[in-house]
């Protein structure tokens, strides 16, 4: 269709480029300079956006408890509070344990480092944009989550101190416990659109957001994905695993300066992933809006770029995750176990049945 | 072949962020020995006893039950992609089956109380 021509598509750019360089340089010094090129674009991105988020969160919760939140560095709305933070925390000491096992305390940061990043270069940012495309691409990034959980179970039992293996063992089991519901719900949002790629799942969505396309179904789908993706990032109320007032900081207590601050930096992202994926999944990615039958809106809605829809309905997604994580008291562990086993389970697997008996049948829109 | 070298420079572009702000805090950040500091932190209070012992039994029946039913997932995965071109009787029915099974062991585990957090 032609509303669909993408104007802001940044690919013809990229490959001149591509081409001026490989002229200019041969094929193998234009790979290597690529690849450094995406690294360091990859940390920018990864890290403005942790210091966004940072901040965003301080202003939200500040908001949430009548507050006023960081006001002081940089001028009244506290701007350079976050990138004050991070200076701080890179000049702090980092401190060698005594009984800790090294190998794993070291390692453990790189773990939960990498497992967000893989599911970070998953994205849709933007028409053909995911830096990650494969055809199993949403397995990819469930699998990149467990990558998280093993850096997490890492940190917390190689810490040797009581509180960050319990805060491990919560994290780990609550984490493992809520990949299931939150699976379940995926195969749902699979099922209805006949493919595991991202950008397939994105694509299938043109003319109606998965949320809108299976009845009350998918709603509840889409909510069950935000309650476990909650989970998934440890976030309250499923923060039992460093509830600081028992645990102090659960699974990175022993950590100090830039060692926690990994710990910190993936726990925002995989908000921000966690949101992300949301948002591919149920609401079109950088697919526009689209209501059926008033074309010239439509039109009207195309004209914003994909890229703007998708941080738009990501950062609209964080900020009800904010709402959640500030509105609610944490839950207990057998509480979190209950609300997971004997609740979200069946109930995704119900869904999940239902959507595609609703699928298979042609009841969907 | 070319998805595989972007997941590897993915992968690169984590172990450079984490590998070059250690360093930087290497640099940096100041360092003293101490003996008490090495030690775990315990509200203050010189800790007993190591952390590397038997631990509730109750995080490993959740993790068990979860092999059972993260496997399940796999094989679903493949299944759904498919379901649409399938046909309906076939489809359905030949995951009826599976599923049947599936929450029977569910309901087995239910019963026999190991959803329970004792």
């Amino acid at each position: 269709m032609d509303w669909m021509t993408d104007y802001y598509s940044v690919a013809p750019l990229l490959s001149k480029v591509h081409e001026t360089l490989r002229t200019a340089m041969g094929e193998k010094a234009t790979l290597a300079l690529e690849g450094v090129a995406l690294v360091i674009g990859l940390i920018l991105v990864y890290a403005v956006l942790a210091i966004v988020l940072i901040y965003m969160e301080r202003r939200v919760c500040a908001a949430f408890q009548c507050r006023i939140g960081p006001n002081r560095v940089g001028g009244k709305g506290g701007l350079l509070q976050v990138p004050a933070d991070v200076v701080k925390i890179l000049t702090k000491e980092i401190i060698r344990l005594n009984r800790a096992d090294h190998l794993l305390y070291e390692l453990a940061p790189f773990f939960v480092i990498a497992g967000s990043f893989i599911s970070f270069a998953c994205l849709p940012w933007h028409k053909g944009a995911p830096l990650l495309d494969y055809e199993v691409g949403i397995m990819l990034v469930l699998a990149a989550s467990g990558l998280g959980v093993l850096g997490i179970l890492m940190a917390g039992w190689s810490s040797n101190s009581k509180y960050a293996v319990i805060g491990a063992m919560r994290s780990g089991a609550m984490m493992i416990s809520y990949e299931l519901s939150m699976g379940i719900v995926v195969i749902a949002v699979v099922a209805l659109s006949g493919t595991m790629s991202i950008s397939g799942i994105v694509e299938s969505q043109e003319h109606l957001w998965n949320l809108f396309r299976g009845h009350i179904l998918t709603v509840i789908a889409f909510f069950i994905y935000l309650i476990s993706g909650n989970a998934e990032a440890n976030r309250g109320p499923f923060d039992l695993a460093e509830a600081e007032q028992e645990l102090t900081a659960g699974y990175h207590t022993e950590y100090s300066g830039m060692h926690f601050g990994f710990f910190y930096l993936a726990e925002y992202l995989n908000l921000f992933i966690t949101a992300g994926i949301s948002t591919t999944l149920f609401l079109g990615g950088w697919m526009p809006l689209h209501i059926p039958g008033l074309e010239s809106l439509n039109m009207v809605l195309d004209a914003i770029p994909g890229v703007i829809w998708f941080v738009g309905k990501t950062f609209a997604v964080v900020f009800l995750l904010m709402w959640i994580r500030w509105s609610f008291p944490r839950l207990r562990i057998d509480q979190v176990q209950t609300l997971e086993w004997k609740y979200l389970m069946p109930l995704s697997l119900v869904l999940m049945m239902a959507t595609v008996v609703c699928k298979v049948y042609g009841w969907v829109f | 072949m070319t998805d595989f070298i972007i997941l590897s420079v993915v992968l690169l572009a984590a172990i450079v962020l984490v590998g070059a702000a250690l360093a930087v805090a290497h640099i940096v950040a100041p360092r003293s020995y101490n003996k008490q500091k090495g030690e775990p932190y315990e509200c203050g209070m010189p800790s007993r006893g190591g952390a590397w012992m038997q631990f509730k039994v109750g995080y490993y029946l959740y993790a068990i039950l979860f092999l059972m039913f993260d496997i399940e997932t796999v094989f679903l995965f493949p299944w759904a992609v498919h379901v649409g071109k399938m046909g309906a009787a076939y489809g359905m029915l030949s995951i009826g089956l599976f599923m049947a099974v599936l929450v029977l062991g569910l309901a087995y585990a239910w019963r026999k109380g190991a959803l329970e957090w004792k």
